[in-house]
């Protein structure tokens, strides 16, 4: 019950085999095991959603999830998605308008945030709101970061109108 | 038409300076893409990971601590209790001498016989990895017995009440007491006088990197390198060394990226000192890291007040006088090494200050309970002044039937009145609280919202208009710390120099949590040197990279740090230039620095890169003229005499609506107009006013660390406890006022603090204009549906 159990997962494209306790958390799993230290740990309950990670294009809280459960899946951190470049607009947006002070909630704060994206284009100020509202930030009253994002859906609007 | 020479502008006004302008932070990128260096990151060789055993009660004696079975468990490196971790770390007492009869009771790293509150640590647990430390903290076995715990500071002083440490023979911690002008006479001459009790809940910063340090003791070398998440460097370096018998050489302070400060970091904890201490003792790195549970039982909370003030009218608006009785709360020790009579004391000398009003009475009374220690937090005691202020202000208008704008109008301290005092005996430069309350109408439209506001009310939608003026302290002088004995710098430093590929490196001792302490640093060297900000790096956070000095807190960083890389860019500047003439065969006056090269003064023509100047200076010396020696490194320290503190104000406006049948408060809009003298990045100075107005958003609403009168905190989590969420919040619009300091060249004041300090007091005034016709007045926050509807007497 308490041995470790071989998993076997994708993590930002790489396979990943490891053996793991039981208890260990995913978000434990991806800081301690594999250094992917951009995932961070806010609350270890599953409220302030600084561990939010993508497994199987769905984000969840790492916190709340066993490594054992990834098992099979495909999981991405900030670091695959900073890799990848399908964020960098995002990104720059948030540099851009200071969407960020200490930093320590904005790897999850920008998966959420481009979760939201890729399921609506157009979402307004209220509904980008309601979105990140799993994902607490103590240092910018939020509204740099719901202009970074309504930006950057209004700019990829732009770039899908304009493309051939 | 000649062009104006440029030793015509002033350093800040040069061409491509950067000052005044939105540029985006330096190194943004690491943290965007999750490559930053929190604490809770660091790994190092051999590190050990400490866990705490705490009490779950608030006051006991600890009968006995078996810790045989746990140090039987795997991984476990030692189980340590308080006796053990005495002899290698000192007690310490929380007092500073300008606190005339602050008094409190040496605490220790791990509590020895008795624990005085529910979170105290009684053991350390120290192993391989953090679960198993966790593990083995199961098995350590305390016997407690029970003593009766003060939880009510109400009742803290009565003769009934046990006394926390009977060495001090009461639970009085501090006591000020102040009177100006004839208050009685005031109160007696006043149209009418308003008195209301106003209540504040106890709140905490909820960082959301819970404190963490890394303390590694390297016994060959002799040294201890501390990393941590601090504002304050220089000040761990001093404590750490003093409690553990070293020489402050003996210890260096790395602060990495910081998850949010707001004043809960710049403090020094027990299960800091212990983690420093295990590391000596065990001679291997130890890292600890605060669980959530341990963050709201240990990292300071703030602003546990009650607090009666009357308020004197007369029916033409003049207010004749103000009194205040405080009451506070600070847990069981007067918190190391910034003291917990800071915010007291802030709220005797702040209550009043916007106003002319010269008669002006306090009390304020700071007594020891068996809770979480209390201690400064972002705003310190401003907010409490400013609810208080200004919501006797609004009381006193609605006695007299008088507008909340006209009544601060016919009061606020006139534009034109500077230098001058409070009777509080605070001294004003320059201030500018009418000219920012009519920007502030504008921005808001006040008419058409009170227009909108009546029209609804014949709706039944309650809305209200809230306005609360305040002033701030920044910029910190020794008066703050430094006169009351504590080593706690109020100077910074910053050395910059120029490399030999013609690139600025820059130390300052100003730290970064996410303010742009790296920015303006940044920004400043950039405009005074004529290089761009590209190639200007910024190294903070290191006792040994960087010049002594105080760091990031009390809105000091851009006033005080700012100041400093100002005056050691002008030297740097200086010498360059004598360089560069002596290359050029040229005078420095007749020469400048612009994008990255020397250029003619007159024509702007470029006549060396800076690049260039670089490798002549560091490899071929020989080919400049006998006699020169450049300096191209220079270093200059900034503090603030002439002003104790150099004040800023400002004021903001909330306009919400309350629904009455559900208690629930909905924030439409916040307004504020704020003057922080000279602006560095206005982008940075409004997301920290963003940032601060709301966390006191929080504070009004939501925020509370809800305990039992057993002194159990009851909802010490996330889930429990309720901070502002994004679907909550409000846009928030900015407008500025610029009156900038004269005391130094940059002219800048502090600007960090500013939205914490007037936002609750401007939701508080609005809920209570929303709930005019109910004839409703609340005074107490955090304002949740229970306290309005218990109000309206619908529960």
């Amino acid at each position: 019950m308490t041995a470790p159990h071989a998993i076997a997962l994708q993590v930002n494209g790489e396979r990943v085999e490891a053996f793991v306790l039981p208890r260990t958390n995913l978000a434990d799993f991806l800081r301690e095991h594999l250094q992917l230290t951009g995932t961070h740990v806010g609350c270890e309950h599953g409220v302030c959603g600084a561990c939010t990670v993508r497994v199987n294009g769905e984000i969840v809280r790492s916190c709340l999830m066993l490594a054992v459960q990834a098992n099979d899946a495909a999981v991405e951190t900030i670091e695959g998605l900073s890799d990848s470049g399908e964020i960098s607009d995002l990104q720059e947006a948030f540099r851009a308008r200071n969407a960020l002070q200490c930093g320590y909630c904005t790897p999850a704060m920008l998966i959420s945030a481009q979760d939201l994206l890729k399921a609506e284009s157009q979402p307004d100020r209220e509904r980008i709101r309601e979105h990140l509202s799993g994902n607490y930030c103590r240092c910018t009253g939020y509204q740099a970061i719901v202009d970074a994002v309504e930006a950057t859906a209004k700019a990829r609007k732009h770039r899908e109108g304009s493309a051939p | 038409m000649n062009k104006p020479a440029p030793q015509n502008l002033s350093e800040l006004d040069r061409p491509n300076s950067y000052i005044g302008k939105t540029v985006p932070r330096p190194n943004l990128d690491r943290l965007l893409q999750g490559r930053g260096l929190y604490v809770s990151d660091i790994e190092l060789p051999r590190m050990a990971h400490v866990v705490f055993v705490r009490s779950p009660h608030a006051h006991a004696r600890i009968v006995s601590i078996d810790a045989q079975a746990a140090k039987k468990k795997p991984g476990v490196v030692a189980v340590v209790i308080g006796e053990e971790l005495a002899a290698v770390i000192t007690p310490w007492v929380g007092v500073l001498s300008h606190m005339k009869g602050l008094k409190s009771a040496p605490q220790r790293a791990i509590a020895i016989d008795r624990v005085c509150w529910q979170g105290e640590a009684v053991a350390a647990v120290v192993a391989s990895s953090r679960a198993a430390a966790e593990d083995a903290a199961e098995f350590v076995a305390v016997e407690y017995e029970e003593l009766e715990p003060v939880t009510d500071m109400r009742t803290a002083l009565e003769a009934a009440t046990p006394v926390i440490h009977a060495s001090l023979g009461d639970n009085l911690a501090f006591e000020r007491t102040f009177e100006a002008g004839a208050v009685d006479a005031a109160l007696a001459e006043a149209d009418e006088v308003a008195e209301a009790e106003f209540v504040f809940g106890r709140h905490t910063g909820v960082t959301l990197e819970p404190r963490s340090v890394v303390a590694d003791w390297n016994a060959a070398e002799a040294r201890l390198t501390i990393y941590q998440g601090t504002q304050a460097p220089h000040m761990v370096q001093n404590i750490a060394a003093l409690h553990l018998g070293l020489e402050e050489a003996q210890v260096r302070v790395v602060c990495k990226d910081v998850g949010g400060s707001f004043g809960i970091k710049v403090h020094i904890y027990a299960d800091e000192m212990a983690t420093y201490a295990l590391s000596k003792l065990l001679k291997r790195p130890v890292k600890y890291v605060a669980d959530r549970i341990e963050s709201f039982n240990t990292d300071i909370h703030a602003r546990d007040h009650r607090c009666k003030a009357r308020i004197g009218v007369k029916r033409d608006g003049t207010i004749t006088a103000f009194e205040i009785d405080d009451l506070t709360g600070i847990g069981p020790y007067s918190m190391y090494p910034r003291t917990s009579a800071i915010e007291a004391n802030q709220v005797v000398n702040l209550v009043g200050g916007p106003y002319v009003t010269p008669n002006y009475r306090a009390r304020a009374r700071v007594v020891f309970q068996n809770k979480n220690v209390m201690c400064q937090y972002r705003a310190v005691g401003h907010p409490i002044a400013c609810s208080i202020t200004e919501g006797l202000v609004d009381l006193a208008a609605m006695r007299i039937g008088m507008d909340p704008v006209e009544i601060r109008r016919r009061n606020l301290i006139a534009d034109d009145a500077y230098p001058c005092g409070s009777p509080a005996g605070l001294r004003f430069e320059l201030l500018s609280h009418h000219a920012s309350l009519n920007k502030l109408l504008a921005m808001m439209d006040y008419d058409a919202l009170r227009a909108e506001q009546a029209a609804l009310r014949a709706k039944n939608v309650h809305r209200g208009i809230g306005i609360a003026s305040f002033i701030e302290v920044t910029n910190p002088s020794a008066a703050f710390y430094g006169v009351g004995g504590a080593k706690i710098s109020s100077q910074d430093g910053v050395a910059v120099r120029l490399d030999a590929q013609g690139a600025v490196v820059c130390q300052t001792s100003i730290t970064e949590q996410g303010q742009g302490s790296e920015s303006l640093t940044a920004q400043i060297v950039g405009s005074v040197l004529g290089v761009s900000m590209e190639k200007v790096r910024v190294i903070l956070g290191d006792t040994d990279q960087t010049p002594y000095g105080g760091g990031t807190w009390a809105s000091r960083g851009a006033g005080i740090g700012g100041e400093a890389a100002l005056q050691a860019a002008k030297i740097l500047r200086r010498n360059i230039l004598d360089v560069a003439a002596a290359i050029l065969q040229s005078q420095p006056s007749e020469l400048d620095i612009v994008n990255d090269a020397v250029v003619n003064a007159g024509d702007g023509a470029t006549r060396i890169d800076l690049r260039e100047l670089a490798r002549i200076v560091y490899f071929r010396p020989d080919t400049l003229p006998p006699g020169i020696q450049p300096e191209l490194m220079a270093t200059r320290h900034y503090v603030p005499r002439q002003y104790p503190f150099a004040f800023t104000n400002g004021v903001q406006a909330s306009w919400l609506e309350v629904d009455t049948d559900t208690g629930f408060v909905k924030l439409l809009k916040h307004w504020v107009v704020e003057d922080c003298g000279t602006i560095i990045n206005p982008q940075l100075v409004d997301e920290q006013i963003r940032g601060g107005v709301v966390q006191g958003l929080g504070a009004a609403l939501f925020e509370k660390c809800i305990y039992d009168e057993r002194g159990q905190l009851t909802n010490a989590n996330m889930a429990d406890y309720l901070v502002p969420m994004s679907s909550e919040m409000p846009d928030i619009d900015i407008g500025h006022v610029v009156s900038p300091t004269s005391e130094s060249e940059l002219g800048a004041k502090g600007a960090g603090e500013a939205g914490t300090a007037g936002a609750a007091a401007a939701v508080a005034n609005a809920v209570n204009d929303a709930l005019k016709p109910f004839g409703a007045v609340i005074t107490e926050i955090p304002l949740t549906p229970q306290i309005i509807l218990t109000a309206l007497k619908r529960i």
